[in-house]
């Protein structure tokens, strides 16, 4: 058999795929307990989400839901805080809680024969946490010296720099973790408030998918959570952070945070942007890719592949239930810091009309998100995953087997419209975690003004 | 528990290894080049990683960037280089796997003609800054450096890492790439598996077809090392933009699959894995003397190293850390794992078999790991021998392995402290350079 080496070889049809079958129920508690079916390897995965995340720290206490979420498996019901990951670990599962604006997830991956006995340990966590002082005191320690940490991570302070510029006061103004401030002040009897207030059946949604029936996975869920009754009934919704707007106007275009001897310099580039729940979202999708959100993307290209300025640079629309934002991210060589600033706010404005999406561009941003899409399916955690964004966002129960057909249909004049309707080069806010000795004269060319922010 | 494959061996010594999982629509595809860093000069380090780099960059029948049309079939894609391998893989839907071979095949036949000043010279930027980015400015970024340097003597293939040096990245030149492609990316050197929505017959075939007519290349003489020798001594300190001084003890070990190398995977388990392991529970949640602690057994072809790092708590020193650290190997030297520790490290140990189960392809996916076998055990049914090491471990073989390996004598001790502290220091430390 010779090679054909002129040309590539022809794609075969494509593949059908079959999505997965949610089974929805809901015990008369108002949990809601979705089911999928996943039978490769034995394993099951479970989520359970509850709405509930850093957005709904109060003002003045930002990290309060992080603390508790991270408070949860600190003892609980008969087990102590060592006890519970002793538990755990006999079942060889991974359990982990995550917290993120909108959402707190907690999550297990166990053998599938140790179902039963891994969602016993989830309902005790979640339910009947202890919350005990001495715990609490530790954990405080442990948070508050990661802060000081972080101080030295420069991705991390641009995160928190970008986050306050952006959103100031707003819900998302500050990350999970909160401020030093907020956590040496912080009681015990705020976290168990926020535990009692939060945490109700009615508000939260069990995602059990893996390798055992779907009555069989319903019946595991209903057994352990059918007794939880705590919190309001009617409470269904979580904290929706979509009613409030983020600031039209940022003080400051362009902040240096100052980290004197800096190897790289750390940028973030963007805006508040769209909630999950636009109606641009696949568009959104499409244009992303086309700019910044894969390999092959405008701003990659130019900045690694053709400056070689950065090991790698992208975008993100961070799709929350409020508006989340836009954020280019990328390390760059310092002495490029300004140039890689300058291109990459000229690729933003550009695909917004003077360079307008080619026909390869779209094609190639649309058939890498749809062909890629089944592979997002794999394992039960990746289903798991999948299904807990129509629980969250509440998504159609279609969504996904129309995820083709939509991202398809977007055409050049519709990402151009959407890089209109939500990229506004005029608001866009640069973030630079860098070495002010090398990088702060080239940086006033720019002429976007320059404040100086503090680190913390 | 295994990964049913089939293994054919294709006359130009590239082995072939397929295997049918029909889950998801979706096939893994890897290539393993049996080069790593461990291969590389002194002069030259880092070298086999910026090769990777220009694995993405054009072949001759394909002169356009890797990504673009595998991405446009809906592919996920990478490589990554470590002391002992280059892997390349992608993840193509059911209906691209010729393409990802064409691909896969051009670049492991003809890469050289589309090799240019330009591309080079980007990609040792680009890789440069890679090292900015991971390392340099990175807290405690440096530490790895300076430990694998005290570990292993100058001429050891693992004295330097994988990422290298600035010095050598910036001298080497396009000469050198292409000697090194001729030396080891050949099928003589390499191996490709095909795991997924694939009919194994069809797999071969294709394989067969793209990579059949490359020339098999000279065999690649095997890297050797003299038996381990004994550390210096003294403990080491390197200064650091960081806030909380951090420990590193490290041992050389047995090769991975060794006697020894399962055992210590599991000792590293039982001492740090977990809030319940003996060095959490002792430093992080009794005593609070340190803020988070981690072991591992860090396995390689040639051989490995075991290493512990604790970040001291704010107010607390090394000493301390140190102290209890020794005190707790000690411990477990003598007396061995407990039941409730056994129980929880042989069932963590199967838990992570059966996860590894779950992805065709990727890093760490079926195909990968039926690559890995093949390169370290010429088997790429070692699935089942691996997991049975892990099986066989019992409470008196890992406080062997912990008697035989992590003494005092044989250690390297390692401080990373704030600039300007070098007084937070183990006592009597001598300061290190790297750069």
């Amino acid at each position: 058999m010779a090679v054909d080496r002129t040309r590539l070889p022809p794609l075969g049809p494509d593949p059908t795929f079959t999505f997965p079958d949610i089974r929805k129920r809901a015990l008369p508690n108002g949990l809601r307990v979705w089911t999928v079916e996943h039978h490769d390897v034995p394993l099951v995965a479970i989520l359970l989400i509850l709405p509930v995340g850093a957005a709904a720290d109060p003002h003045e206490r930002p990290g309060l839901a992080a603390m508790t979420g991270d408070m949860l498996d600190e003892g609980c019901g008969s087990y102590s805080a060592l006890d519970i990951h002793d538990a755990l670990g006999r079942l060889g599962a991974q359990f982990d809680v995550e917290i993120g604006s909108d959402a707190m997830v907690l999550s297990l991956t166990t053998l599938a024969r140790f179902t039963k006995d891994g969602l016993g340990l989830v309902a005790d966590i979640a339910r009947v946490p202890r919350f005990e002082q001495r715990e609490f005191e530790r954990v405080r320690e442990l948070r508050l010296t990661r802060l000081l940490q972080l101080r030295d991570l420069a991705p991390a302070v641009a995160d928190r720099a970008f986050a306050r510029l952006v959103y100031q006061n707003h819900p998302y103004g500050h990350l999970p973790i909160g401020t030093e401030e907020s956590l040496r002040t912080m009681t015990l009897d705020e976290v168990t408030a926020f535990h009692r207030r939060w945490f109700a059946p009615g508000r939260a949604t069990i995602v059990a998918v893996g390798d055992a029936l779907h009555d069989d996975l319903f019946e595991a869920v209903a057994r352990t959570f059918a007794d939880w009754t705590a919190g309001d009934a009617d409470m269904t919704l979580g904290v929706d952070p979509s009613g409030a707007d983020p600031p039209s106007v940022v003080p400051e275009r362009l902040a240096l945070v100052d980290r004197p001897g800096s190897a790289q310099s750390e940028l973030r580039i963007g805006h508040a942007a769209a909630p999950r729940n636009t109606p641009d979202y696949h568009a959104l999708l499409v244009l992303n890719m086309i700019l910044g959100g894969q390999f092959v993307s405008r701003i990659n290209l130019n900045l690694r592949e053709d400056k070689g300025y950065t090991y790698g640079a992208r975008t993100s629309f961070e799709f929350r239930r409020g508006r989340g934002p836009f954020i280019l991210q990328a390390s760059v060589q310092s002495d490029a810091t300004a140039s890689a600033i300058r291109e990459a706010l000229g690729e933003v404005t550009a695909i917004r009309g003077s360079r307008p999406p080619t026909d390869d561009e779209l094609v190639l941003a649309r058939r890498a998100l749809t062909r890629g899409y089944p592979r997002n399916f794999e394992t039960a955690e990746q289903v798991a995953r999948a299904t807990a964004q129509l629980a969250l966002y509440g998504l159609p129960d279609d969504y996904f087997s129309q995820f083709v057909a939509r991202v398809s249909a977007v055409d050049a004049s519709e990402v151009i419209r959407v890089a209109n309707a939500h990229l506004d080069p005029a608001r866009l806010v640069t973030v630079v975690v860098g070495d002010r000795d090398r990088i702060g004269p080239s940086l006033a060319a720019l002429n976007l003004g320059a404040s100086e922010m503090a680190a913390t | 528990m295994h990964i049913p494959f089939v293994k054919h061996t294709l006359s130009n010594g590239l082995d072939v290894i397929v295997h049918e999982d029909r889950g998801c629509p979706i096939v893994g595809i890897s290539v393993w080049y049996h080069v790593g860093s461990k291969n590389e000069v002194p002069g030259r380090t880092g070298f086999a990683h910026l090769f990777e780099h220009l694995m993405f960059e054009g072949s001759e029948h394909h002169d356009r960037g890797y990504f673009h049309p595998l991405q446009e079939a809906g592919a996920s894609l990478n490589g990554s280089t470590n002391a002992d391998r280059t892997n390349y893989w992608e993840v193509v839907p059911s209906n691209a796997v010729e393409l990802a071979l064409w691909m896969e095949s051009d670049r492991m036949g003809y890469l050289l003609a589309a090799l240019t000043e330009t591309k080079f010279n980007n990609q040792r930027d680009v890789v440069l800054n890679e090292r900015r980015q991971n390392y340099e400015n990175r807290p405690y970024g440096m530490a790895a450096m300076a430990l694998v340097a005290a570990l292993y003597p100058s001429d050891h293939p693992y004295h330097w890492l994988t990422i290298g040096s600035a010095e050598d990245l910036r001298a080497a030149d396009i000469a050198d790439v292409r000697a090194f492609f001729r030396t080891y990316y050949h099928p003589a050197n390499a191996s490709v598996a095909v795991a997924g929505d694939i009919d194994p017959d069809v797999a071969l075939e294709l394989v067969e077809k793209y990579f059949g007519e490359i020339p098999g290349g000279p065999s690649v003489p095997r890297v050797t090392v003299l038996p381990r020798a004994t550390a210096p001594s003294r403990p080491l300190v390197l200064e650091d933009r960081v806030e909380l001084p951090r420990l590193y003890l490290a041992w050389r070990t047995p090769a991975l699959f060794a006697g020894g190398d399962a055992e210590l995977d599991l000792v590293a388990d039982v001492l740090a894995h977990g809030k319940t392991s003996r060095l959490y529970r002792s430093l992080v949640y009794d005593t609070r003397v340190a803020t988070e602690v981690a072991a591992s057994q860090n396995s390689r072809e040639l051989e490995s190293f075991f290493q512990i790092v604790a970040t001291a708590a704010p107010g607390h020193t090394l000493v301390e850390l140190e102290r209890a650290i020794s005190d707790e190997i000690e411990r477990l030297a003598s007396g061995g794992a407990t039941a409730p520790e056994m129980e929880r490290a042989q069932a963590q140990s199967e838990a992570q078999f059966v996860h590894r189960l779950q992805t065709v392809g990727g890093f760490s996916g079926k195909a990968d790991q039926l690559n890995a076998y093949n390169t370290f055990l010429g088997d790429p049914g070692g699935f089942a021998l691996d997991l049975g090491r892990y099986r066989s471990v019992t409470a008196t073989t890992l406080g062997e392995a912990a008697t035989a390996y992590l003494g005092r004598a044989s250690r390297v001790a390692l401080s990373v402290v704030p600039f300007g502290a070098g007084a937070l220091a183990l006592e009597d430390s001598v300061a290190v350079q790297v750069s």
